[in-house]
């Protein structure tokens, strides 16, 4: 029993072409299933009961009436949990189901299984669970002193960085300061969590989900179900977008339990107001900054405290807070440094991965600081970037040289050169380009144009020596008459094109027309997650260094097969290659045909991908060679300001990134584009509303997403400078448009509007003076 | 209850039909139509949008007795898998498809638009799709996609 899912991936092309998804076609026609569309007949439906308070012991649990009501196969609880009662990314300290105590409003509590979804939530409804509620830890101030309460066994701080360069009392003749803010955003992927487990006759699972890493979901898995890897299989659905909401477990366990009791494939699928509290979102942030610098404009010093809120369980905050430390400063070279970090365990709902992951949060404060100098110095803000611009060489806080191209300055140059849009016509108004829109809140009167800039970057990969590598299988074979080849990882396709890199790969270094990717599965090797902007770097890797030991294979037995006809002697064969579905010599032409050479012959080949290691950070000083590789980008921001009714609109955003190489440049496009909404999103809109600890917006009617009236166009300038240490130059893509874009939107706020803005989502009250 | 209505223009009857189902939940998992996306299941999103006897509206919030009697048109009516609807074929085309999630909400909406104004200028689209969220792409090869629909069929 299997249920339907997206057929193999066709995709003919080479590295460097606009080669279009070979699943675009079905997904324009709605017939591309996604993990929430998959049904196989009998299924039951899953439901979750969820804790109503932050905080709070469970006295008990009684399930009689839910157990007895009409379609309802099992109600279980955390004393159903047969293997390991705790996962997680780094600390395994989030129960599957809340065992003593409920840390966080919306945590799991019990489950359902029953015929008809509806029947499920009435079931669920009916579980009752007595409570004694607790005040719960809200503040994260509060909790970096150590509460009360103390929420795990180890404290309530999951993680503290300490980064120290150069002099720590250093002097400067301009000094400035600032305190920073940044809410919790949401990833709001729109493919809920969801997913079908379907039970064997040996007592395994097979689990068909949609995530951002299959391996790790099957190890937490087979620790928490208490069976061996083998018998937990996963099996990727369609995916319906993640920007880090997919890294932890959702509905996988639960799922995977109510079958293996039931004897019954079960369906869960989420709720958008269960989807807010069924993954983790990004930290909220707290910063505090000073920055000195000589009166020329250089950096003397930067003095940073980052406070993030982690919530409830730690989920991958210790490598967040990591990431919003050692990119505290910003691209820029700065000798002097004391950062301190720390991530703490609240009642608050949990924080893990968005995209950006870490260097969103600081580049808010960064940046503001840099434009803050500026002021103070009277220089022009871009300027004083480009003077302090980290180059090639350049040592960042945590004393890592870092090599290959280092574009800062460039990527300055180049946004702050394009031409600026026009001023809205007053004779041809058209309300949809003002602040406020179609609301007619103005016609122009009191509207103010800002421009901003900022600059941001981050790490591509996983860092601090956490092993990352990637596996790929390729097969090369004769189909019909054609050489075909089959790739195969576990990589997951989210929306990025890892199906078409994976492909264009393949077709560049086999020659051959007809590619095939295959669906990600556990039957091969971990590809690591589609995180960290690493999957075309990693996985690409693995598929080239695979397609390297096929192509291997096939020249050795292109030598054998013409030195037996006698068409080539000894060492002739030098310059021969692999193109156009045939051997061809070193000028080109062709040799022998693909499809004659192999016949019946399968040449298969799996390889893994590592990139070079780094290392874990020092714990009193916070040097090391944490990070394999770094990514770049500048933003600017023109916006419009309603400064009497604080409303925003964002006339432009401009970027320049530097991607290395563009495997395929229209996805390369759709993530600066879109990775530039989610940074507009956070800057002007998105922002989880949390009061004492309850979520009070869990909806998309009143979480707020950029629309197309919102998003304005975004004039690119991509970069192609080539990395000397990665496959083919490239370098990770899809972090950096949401790191700079928000950073730049806020600034060009504050310039229009003179208001400080110290916090994001800047909301209209922050903007109009209203004292 | 029973309901019947037509969809993509066959006659469909789906039995037991729970009074409080919604048209998306009868397309999705009693008629196995899932070109309609269960998003938001509030009206904010756009991805699960329907024709309803002609008139654009998200099936999550039409309630599947309102449909008794009447015509439904979903994605899987638009274009087929042997020819796409040239709306289809421009988002394919222009990268407008990343995830997908939004897209059959997105060709439902951008087919209605075209349908009352053939060749609408960028703003018009902007206004047309505000009721249509995208998480991936930013929009622009959305528009884009839109703007090479409305050349072809216009041509």
């Amino acid at each position: 029993m299997r249920p339907r899912l997206a057929p193999p991936s066709a995709v003919s092309g080479r590295v460097g072409q606009a080669v279009r998804r070979p699943d675009a076609a079905i997904k324009t026609r709605g017939d591309f299933p996604y993990s929430s569309d998959l049904q196989v007949e009998g299924m039951l439906w899953g439901a979750t009961v969820r804790s109503p308070h932050p905080y709070a012991r469970i006295i008990s649990i009684d399930a009689t009436e839910a157990r007895s009501m009409p379609g309802v196969h099992a109600v279980l609880t955390h004393k159903d949990v047969p293997g390991r009662k705790v996962y997680g990314l780094e600390i395994p300290d989030q129960p599957v189901l809340a065992m003593d105590v409920a840390r966080y409003w919306g945590e799991a509590v019990a489950l359902v299984a029953a015929d008809h979804p509806e029947q499920a939530r009435r079931a669920a409804h009916a579980v009752r669970v007595e409570y004694e509620v607790l005040t719960p830890l809200t503040d994260p101030e509060l909790a970096l002193t150590g509460g009360p309460p103390r929420l795990h066994p180890d404290g309530n701080i999951t993680r503290a960085i300490k980064i120290r360069r150069g002099d720590q009392e250093p002097r400067a003749d301009v000094i400035v300061t600032g305190e920073y803010e940044v809410g919790m955003q949401d990833q709001a992927p729109l493919g809920p969590e969801s997913g079908l487990a379907i039970p064997d006759a040996d007592g395994g699972v097979d689990l068909y989900i949609a995530t951002q890493w299959l391996h790790v979901d099957r190890d937490q898995l087979a620790g928490c179900l208490g069976l061996p890897h083998e018998k937990v299989r996963l099996i990727m659905a369609g995916i319906g977008g993640a920007f880090g909401a997919r890294e932890d477990l959702s509905m996988q366990a639960h799922a995977c339990m109510l079958a293996l009791r039931t004897g019954r494939p079960v369906k869960m699928s989420y709720s958008r107001a269960e989807s807010f509290v069924g993954h983790v979102h990004r930290h909220p942030a707290r910063m505090r900054y000073e920055h000195g610098a000589t009166r020329e404009g250089k950096l003397v010093y930067v003095k940073a405290r980052i406070l993030l809120d982690g919530g409830a369980y730690a989920s991958s905050s210790t490598a967040v807070i990591s990431n919003a430390c050692c990119f505290a400063v910003g691209p820029y070279e700065c000798p002097n440094a004391t950062i301190d970090g720390w991530v703490v365990y609240t009642n608050n709902p949990p924080c893990g991965a968005m995209r950006g992951f870490g260097s969103v949060q600081n580049c808010y404060a960064h940046e503001a600081q840099m434009d803050k100098l500026a002021a103070a110095l009277q220089m022009d803000p871009v300027e004083l970037r480009i003077r302090n611009a980290m180059t090639t060489g350049s040592t960042l806080i945590t004393g890592q040289a870092v090599d290959g191209p280092v574009p800062v300055a460039e990527l300055l140059r180049r946004i702050a050169a394009m031409s600026l849009p026009g001023a809205v016509s007053r004779d041809h108004l058209d309300l949809t380009q003002m602040p406020g829109g179609v609301s007619n809140t103005t016609h122009g009167e009191g509207v103010r144009r800002g421009i901003g800039y900022a600059v941001g970057f981050k790490n591509v990969g996983y860092s601090e020596g956490f092993d990352d590598y990637s596996t790929a299988r390729v097969r090369l074979s004769v189909a019909r008459g054609r050489p075909r080849v089959e790739v195969h990882t576990a990589g997951a396709e989210v929306g990025q094109g890892l199906v078409m890199v994976q492909a264009q790969i393949a077709g560049t270094e086999l020659g051959v027309h007809d590619v095939v990717v295959l669906g990600a599965d556990t039957e091969v090797g971990s590809s690591g997650s589609s995180s960290a902007s690493r999957q075309t770097y990693i996985t690409g890797g693995a598929v080239k260094a695979a397609c390297e030991a096929v192509r291997e294979r096939v020249l050795a037995l292109a030598e054998s097969e013409l030195a037996e006809l006698g068409r080539i002697g000894a060492g002739d064969s030098a310059g021969m290659r692999l193109e156009g579905d045939a051997i061809v010599a070193a000028d080109g032409d062709v040799i022998l045909p693909l499809a004659t050479l192999l016949g019946e012959e399968v040449i298969d080949e799996t390889r893994e991908f590592r990139p070079r290691r780094t290392t874990r950070l020092d714990p009193e000083t916070g040097q090391a060679n944490a990070h394999m590789q770094f990514a770049f980008a500048a933003h600017r921001a023109v916006v419009d300001v309603d400064t009497e009714l604080g409303l925003v609109k964002v006339v432009e955003l401009a970027t320049a990134q530097d991607v290395g190489k563009a495997i395929n440049p229209q996805a390369v496009e759709g993530q600066l584009e879109g990775g530039a909404a989610q940074g507009l999103g956070l800057a002007v809109m998105e922002e989880i509303q949390v009061k004492d600890g309850v979520i009070r917006n869990p909806s998309f009617t009143d979480y707020l997403l950029p629309t197309t009236l919102d998003m304005p166009p975004v004039r690119m300038d991509i970069l192609e400078l080539g990395d000397p240490n990665s496959p083919y130059g490239l370098k990770g893509v899809g972090e950096p448009p949401t790191i700079s874009s928000g950073p730049a939107i806020v600034a060009a706020i504050r310039a229009a509007s003179g208001r400080p803005l110290a916090r994001v989502p800047v909301r209209p009250h922050d903007i109009v003076d209203t004292e | 209850m029973r309901l019947s209505c037509a969809v993509n223009g066959r006659s469909l009857v789906a039995e037991e039909v729970w009074e409080g189902e919604s048209l998306l939940y009868v397309l999705r998992e009693r008629m196995g139509l899932f070109g309609s996306k269960n998003a938001c299941e509030q009206g904010e999103c756009g991805s699960c949008s329907v024709y309803l006897d002609g008139a654009l509206v998200c099936a999550c919030l039409v309630l599947a007795g309102q449909a008794e009697g009447r015509a439904v048109v979903t994605v899987e009516g638009i274009g087929s898998a042997e020819s796409l609807h040239p709306v289809q074929q421009a988002f394919a085309e222009a990268g407008a498809v990343q995830c997908g999630f939004c897209t059959p909400g997105l060709i439902v909406a951008t087919h209605d638009l075209l349908s009352r104004v053939p060749d609408p200028t960028t703003i018009q689209i902007r206004e047309a799709l505000a009721g249509n969220i995208c998480r991936c792409t930013g929009y622009a090869k959305i528009i884009e996609a839109v703007h090479v629909a409305a050349a072809r069929m216009t041509r």
